[in-house]
């Protein structure tokens, strides 16, 4: 497929701006992406990238409290924002009449919004119900994205728990926001990314006029969340009240997505190759065979691929019977890397990976929500939006070698392994 | 932040700015949404067939929906083990080979079971809708549940049973489901795991003889497709699969009255589940646009009484939310929030207060302009893309509306009263109309949930 119109300009206040225009449908996606996410927390905050990211929609100079939820739903429109290792974002998906309205209300909160003491301690009860939620009144919550990342990684920005112990968020002060805003939110550390129904000349003309205004501040320097590879396996131990059975998480460091993405992308064909459906050489020997699990699963990133830079982690989760040893788990995962290091997965079995990925993309495109935002990450991760069309393409290039070379890095002297322990009981009161 | 490596201004610095608070800008013109290109049509076999062109993407969804009631004990068990094996094998392919033929074609197909129905979903590459149509059929007709493939998903099941009966948010489904339904096969969503332990391959296979028919069932298809040649192209795929039996729909389920809520222990519980529900009137009543308007309103959308009530003034909960659910020809309302143990008792205070209030003080014009431009606007967005459309399709489908409901729905929301959204929130959220559950720990909550009156602590 062709890849469709994009426009990429930087406003003079250093905001990047990206639109993609599609008539097909009477809808509009907005996005702005701040170059912000948890790794940059001081150490002492823990969860304050996330806690600030609420705060964003807590008011600003023109709109109080609870108004940017009203004028988006009002207009038709559905909204959210969320915080990533990398980055934090913010969007709409609206009518595409209400354009104009969710240019203004991204443009206000950028310029002027309303930090609060009452704001800030209302979030935090908010914050900390969304923890218990899904973190600390369910079983596996947090698994593995808070979990495994202190076990594989050793400095602060790489390893904390980026939803944020209780009394860091407890200890987060108005001043705290204040410095956050002015480092981070700066037009120059963020990009804005409109999709959908609307008409290049005129989309850039109010964009320029609700965004034009805001004063430049400097981007602060990004600094390197860089840290060596490990040289020994890493153990980590969790035990979880809630949970029923045994769990692991085996976490590896993989090659930047930035430098080296077809090094990247061929992770991701072996995470297919790993787990992607029945005849996967994981599900089907592991959960069909033998069977050793429950359910397992591969893959890139702590959320998803594509969300973070340098370093990123590739993940294989299962949760297994008490009966079934891990170390056989393990030995049985690391058989299956050996044989795919040794042999390179045929051309039929790579079809099969990104045949589905390329429909898959497809379809995350296909939902406008996920296009804008995926055209915002890409630009402000690895500076190339229209890399998001390009992505199937290379996935397909991708050759057993690659896949195989990929197996071979996964060693079990520089992965974490974290132990989930499941409760002795759980449940409710008998019936 | 505690050591700032710059120089910052104050928050307040930053709430203002010299031009000082702007303007609202107005909306612009709306254009309507293209008209959909479709087929909406039975086969001679009784399986009715919706066919939308929708060709954003070079990608086509499919949806099977077959009415899959039983009363027997039993049902609900042999059930889940078909949905997990129907798709495991067939005289022609076995599992390995329906996951290859399928991946080739970009494509995905998955089944699941519910009280009310079996349901097949998926998709592929719009060029794969041959071969995604053709596996669908092998299984319908051919599903062979060989003896290990139905033992060893058995006991795959018990094991996930027991991880989702750990969930809240299942647990607390559960106790709802019992507390207003009884005995109902409704509320047998997720079986029994000693029951599941019994099923035989015989029993599913029979099962699948007995109860896997296409008359009542419905498949919709959304995508980069010519509708008009699907019906022929379904009628080839799965022509095969016939019967003169009528797919079974589940038995009516009993109207909802209003009573105590139910306080279920769960001990050492961080958090407690609660859930509200009450009878209320689907679709197809000329009543139901303004329930829609009203029960945005109270706690359908974010901008909603309930949620900044108890999200955003008081921050008792990270999500509470109201909304309809269907069942056949019926619906109900339900109200959902989990909150911290020290704030449930108030929550749900609060959350009974205003249910009283939306009908006493209903919503202003203001309310009701802005959850209508809501639902017509979440509407456009949510048809916009082929997955979102298909769910949309699927159910409506199910419920005997089809596309032309879809494309109204709309006006009928615009054609609604402030009165008839008044009148709507005083017949249907009456706070004595209400019945749930609190699920959580019971040693915190039971004295002040007793005291708060309406409520009843399991023993």
């Amino acid at each position: 497929m062709a890849d469709p119109e994009l426009v990429r300009y930087t406003l003079d206040n250093g905001l990047r701006v990206v639109l993609a225009p599609d008539p097909t449908a009477p809808v509009v996606g907005v996005s702005v992406h701040y170059d912000v996410g948890f790794r940059s927390e001081p150490e002492g905050l823990t969860g304050f990238a996330h806690l600030f990211e609420h705060l964003m929609f807590q008011g600003s100079e023109s709109l109080e409290k609870l108004a940017h939820f009203r004028h988006v739903q009002s207009s038709g429109g559905t909204f959210n924002g969320s915080t990533h290792p990398d980055y934090t974002d913010y969007y709409e998906v609206l009518p595409s009449a209400a354009l104009e309205r969710a240019l203004f209300l991204e443009a206000d909160r950028m310029r002027a919004p309303k930090l609060t003491a009452e704001n800030l301690a209302n979030q935090i009860e908010v914050v900390k119900e969304e923890i218990r939620l899904n973190v600390r009144n369910r079983p596996y919550g947090g698994f593995p994205w808070i979990l495994l990342p202190p076990v594989l990684y050793s400095s602060f920005a790489n390893a904390h728990d980026g939803y944020g112990a209780f009394e860091d968020l407890e200890g987060a002060t108005l001043d705290d926001c204040a410095a956050f805003f002015d480092t981070y939110y700066s037009p120059a550390n963020a990009v804005l990314t409109v999709a959908g129904d609307l008409a290049v000349e005129n989309a850039k003309a109010l964009i320029q006029k609700h965004f034009g205004d805001v004063p430049y501040r400097p981007a602060p320097v990004r600094p390197s969340f860089a840290e060596p590879l490990p040289e020994t396996e890493l153990h980590g131990e969790h035990e979880d009240a809630h949970a029923p059975l045994p769990a692991l998480a085996v976490g590896y460091r993989m090659p930047d997505p930035v430098d080296d993405l077809d090094g990247y992308l061929a992770c991701l064909v072996l995470a297919g190759v790993l787990t992607d459906g029945d005849g996967s050489r994981l599900q089907q020997r592991m959960v069909h065979l033998e069977p050793l699990v429950i359910e397992i699963g591969a893959g890139a990133g702590l959320f998803g691929p594509f969300e973070a830079r340098d370093p990123d982690t590739f993940t294989i989760t299962a949760i297994h019977p008490p009966d079934v040893p891990r170390e056989r788990v393990l030995a049985t995962l690391d058989e299956e890397l050996e044989k795919l290091a040794s042999t390179p997965p045929d051309e039929r079995e790579l079809k099969k990976v990104t045949a589905r990925w390329a429909a898959s993309l497809h379809s995350e495109h296909d939902r406008l929500v996920s296009r804008t935002l995926a055209l915002g990450a890409f630009e402000l991760l690895y500076g190339d939006a229209a890399l998001v069309y390009r992505l199937a393409d290379r996935m397909s290039a991708i050759t057993g070698e690659a896949v195989s070379a990929a197996a071979k890095a996964l060693r079990p002297n520089s992965r974490a392994v974290l132990v989930v322990h499941p409760a002795t009981t759980e449940g409710t009161d008998e019936q | 932040m505690s050591s700032p490596t710059q120089a910052h201004r104050s928050a307040e610095e930053i709430g203002r700015t010299a031009a000082g608070p702007r303007p609202l800008p107005a909306l612009g013109a709306q254009r309507a949404a293209a008209e959909l290109s479709h087929v909406d049509t039975t086969l001679g076999t009784g399986l009715r067939v919706l066919a939308v062109r929708n060709a954003t993407v070079p990608l086509v969804e499919l949806r099977l929906w077959v009415p899959f009631g039983g009363e027997d004990r039993l049902h609900a068990a042999i059930a889940e083990v078909l949905a997990e094996t129907v798709l495991s094998g067939t005289a022609r392919r076995d599992r390995v080979e329906i996951d290859a033929e399928l991946a080739l074609i970009g494509g995905d197909l998955g089944s699941g079971v519910d009280p009310e129905r079996l349901y097949f979903s998926g998709s592929a590459l719009a060029e794969g809708l041959p071969t995604l149509l053709d596996v669908l059929g092998d299984a319908l007709t051919g599903a062979t549940y060989s003896d290990t493939e139905v033992l060893r998903e058995r006991d795959r099941l018990l094991e996930r049973i027991a991880v989702a009966r750990t969930q809240p948010r299942t647990i607390a489904r559960e106790a709802l489901q019992k507390h207003r339904y009884g005995d109902h096969p409704v509320t047998r969503e997720t079986p029994e795991a000693h029951e599941v332990a019994t099923v035989t391959p015989e029993q599913v296979r029979a099962l699948h003889a007995a109860s896997v028919l296409p008359r009542g069932s419905v498949l919709v298809l959304v995508g980069d497709i010519d509708p008009q040649s699907v019906p022929a192209e379904v009628e080839r795929a799965l022509g095969g699969w016939a019967s003169d039996r009528v797919a079974v729909r589940l038995p009516v389920l009993p109207e909802l009255t209003g009573g105590d809520v139910l306080l279920v222990p769960r001990a050492g519980a961080v958090q407690s589940q609660i859930r509200l529900s009450a009878q209320a009137v689907p679709r197809t009543d000329p009543r139901y646009p303004a329930a829609q308007l009203a029960n945005l309103a109270y706690g359908g959308y974010f901008s909603s009484r309930l949620v900044e009530n108890i999200r955003e003034d008081k921050g008792y909960t990270y999500s509470a939310h109201s909304g309809f659910e269907f069942t056949a020809d019926q619906a109900v309302l339900n109200v959902e929030a989990d909150t911290a143990n020290e704030v449930t008792p108030a929550a749900l205070l609060e959350t009974r207060y205003e249910l009283a209030r939306l009908g006493l003080v209903p919503p202003t014009a203001e309310e009701t302009e802005s959850v209508r431009q809501y639902a017509i606007g979440s509407l456009v967005t949510a048809s916009s893309s082929q997955a979102g459309l298909a769910a949309q399709l699927t159910a409506l489908a199910s419920a005997g509306l089809g596309v032309e409901w879809l494309q109204q729905h709309p006006a009928r929301l615009a054609a609604v009263t402030g009165e008839q959204v008044a009148q709507a929130a005083l017949e249907f959220f009456a706070p004595g109309r209400f019945t749930g559950v609190v699920v959580g720990d019971a040693d915190l909550l039971a004295a002040k949930l007793t005291a708060l009156g309406g409520v009843t602590v399991r023993d």
